[in-house]
């Protein structure tokens, strides 16, 4: 009896009492931007600072809507983020399957300077990508964001799906093959639908990226297509900031994506880790 | 995978992706090389041109740009640092048995998924000098006696931003641990119970070796997402107050924002060699592991 209340006053001092600390360091930012979001101005920028509203209101979410047409910026966002997560996985699918089933001379050279890629600071390449869709007029489109994010969303795809497909056994699709099945219709057949859980999380990272992508955006959209990010950072204007705008704005940001993200993270954390045990 | 005559479907599967890096990726890079040995100021279009080495030379006399050197190197040390020590911590946490574990896993991952201008300006309002919550919070701990304008100030703003980048990281580091962890047989963590080691002495004998190159992808990894980050200072800071926040990657973007496109290709370049430092390791090894 006694021993296991040691176990017991053991696991809070151990696990309980760091962990509801930590959490409490990572969930309490956002439970003071749900709170920010619901307050009416008078308690927002009141003398005394209240944890729980006294008064709830949702007119923040409102004027964005009415006032700031923020619906503006998501529909912006999802075009560009759906838009990236298309191209990039279906070119970063067929290079993958090159790289996991042929062996061919170049194949390492390319596949280390796909890696490479991942190492590019966004801000090299800002720069001259600024300079040269300025010069070919497609600044301030939604193609321009897309191009952007398609150079870290393609190499890092890629590197993820290789992982995918190294895991699955050569002799899934040999027996197809023997059977008199050609290459493509392998793949459509076996390992297209193995793959679909793996696909999906690489989609839903490329779509959360190009989604929360700010520096490019900021550069290369202007009033009429920007996305939420930059609509945002808006709100910040000559006269201060509007905090119970931006709050509810962000609360809005991030339910979508991160929905989606409790769903694929295991996977994309299993892309991100294989063959890391390998060696 | 047996060698026969040539065959071109590797290279047709590969080409889309292989097209779209060269147009988005190798000509900006070639672009910025070239810009970065040219007097490049949009704002000045009549007076571009060649002008050899004077950027770097420049930037070779720029104090500011030795501030933000060192500062990149504190920014991205404690932020990562810090990341990976309360990262890890949180793995072998999410590792024990207890109820409401998913639960716990799921909603810690939440700072992992937020855009980095959001987490900038929620901290932002945290840190607020008049209306901030931490201060609020300090002031009833009477741990401090007078409000502090966290990010107004040059002693305070810089240790305020390295901790939201620590915040920000945390789950990343949890999350790909916890993987690596939840991979450790338990066999040899039996084997040491016998032997009576301690929980340390697993740690540091069993955990760390097993885990080494989970530990090695994701530093490196985050180390480079680190230094590259510009979203979260710029919308907290902006670089300031009195560049007292200004790392490498922000004083790029803001030499970018003023359309100084040579100086800022020049410093790009060199804050690409610093990352290629920490790379290069990486990439030797990935190279050696290729020959399958």
């Amino acid at each position: 009896m006694s021993k296991k209340r040691i176990t017991m006053t053991k696991k809070i001092a151990y696990v309980y009492l760091p962990l509801f600390l930590l959490m409490l360091f990572l969930l309490f930012p956002f439970y003071w931007t749900f709170v920010t979001s619901i307050k009416p101005e008078n308690e927002l920028y009141g003398p005394v600072v209240t944890y729980f509203p006294k008064h709830s209101t949702f007119t923040a979410y409102v004027k964005l809507f009415t006032q700031f047409d923020f619906s503006k910026s998501i529909i912006n966002s999802f075009i560009v983020a759906f838009s990236t997560t298309i191209v990039s996985l279906i070119v970063s699918l067929l290079a993958a399957y090159s790289f996991s089933r042929y062996d061919f001379k170049g194949r390492k050279f390319l596949m280390i300077m796909f890696l490479t890629n991942n190492m590019f600071p966004t801000v090299l390449l800002l720069i001259p990508l600024y300079t040269i869709m300025r010069s070919l007029g497609i600044l301030y489109t939604p193609l321009a964001l897309v191009l952007a994010y398609t150079t870290f969303t393609i190499p890092f795809s890629i590197w993820l799906l290789n992982g995918y497909l190294n895991d699955l056994p050569q002799s899934l699709e040999e027996a197809a093959l023997i059977d008199g099945a050609n290459r493509f219709q392998a793949f459509i057949k076996i390992i297209f639908p193995i793959l679909v859980p793996s696909l999906v999380a690489t989609g839903v990272y490329i779509f959360m990226t190009s989604w929360n992508e700010y520096t490019f955006a900021v550069m290369f959209t202007n009033v009429d297509n920007r996305t939420i990010p930059v609509a945002l950072k808006s709100l910040i204007g000559q006269l201060g900031v509007q905090w119970d705008l931006l709050t509810a704005g962000g609360i809005i940001t991030i339910i979508p994506v991160c929905f989606m993200f409790f769903f694929a993270q295991k996977k994309l954390v299993e892309g991100l880790t294989a063959g890391a045990e390998k060696g | 995978m047996q060698r026969k005559k040539f065959n071109l479907a590797p290279y047709l599967l590969v080409s889309p992706a292989l097209l779209i890096v060269v147009a988005v990726v190798f000509i900006p890079v070639a672009k910025a090389i070239m810009m970065s040995f040219q007097n490049y100021d949009l704002r000045r279009p009549s007076s571009i041109g060649f002008i050899g080495l004077e950027n770097f030379t420049n930037i070779f006399h720029d104090p500011l740009f030795w501030d933000a050197f060192v500062r990149t190197l504190i920014w991205v040390g404690a932020g990562v640092g810090f990341q990976f020590l309360f990262g890890f911590i949180l793995a072998i946490l999410l590792n024990q048995d207890f109820k409401g574990r998913g639960v716990v896993r799921a909603v810690s991952l939440i700072p992992w998924c937020t855009p980095g201008v959001l987490i900038g300006l929620m901290w932002r309002w945290i840190y607020d000098g008049n209306y901030g919550v931490l201060n609020d919070i300090l002031l009833k701990l009477h741990l401090i006696d007078e409000k502090i304008p966290f990010l107004a100030q040059q002693s305070t703003a810089f240790p305020s931003v390295i901790v939201t980048i620590i915040w920000q990281g945390i789950p990343f580091f949890a999350l790909m641990l916890l993987a690596g962890l939840q991979g450790v047989s338990m066999e040899l963590y039996e084997a040491a119970d016998v032997d009576g080691a301690s929980k340390i002495q697993k740690l540091f004998s069993i955990t760390i070796p097993s885990i080494r190159n989970t530990i090695f992808v994701t530093l490196l990894l985050r180390i480079i997402w680190v230094a590259n980050s510009v979203d979260l200072i710029f919308n907290m800071t902006e670089g300031g107050p009195a560049y007292s926040t200004q790392t490498l990657s922000i004083y790029i973007f803001n030499k970018g924002s003023v359309l100084n496109m040579g100086y800022a290709s020049a410093m790009s370049l060199i804050l690409t060699l610093l990352l290629s430092i920490v790379a290069i390791p990486y990439l030797m090894n990935k190279f050696k592991e290729e020959h399958r």
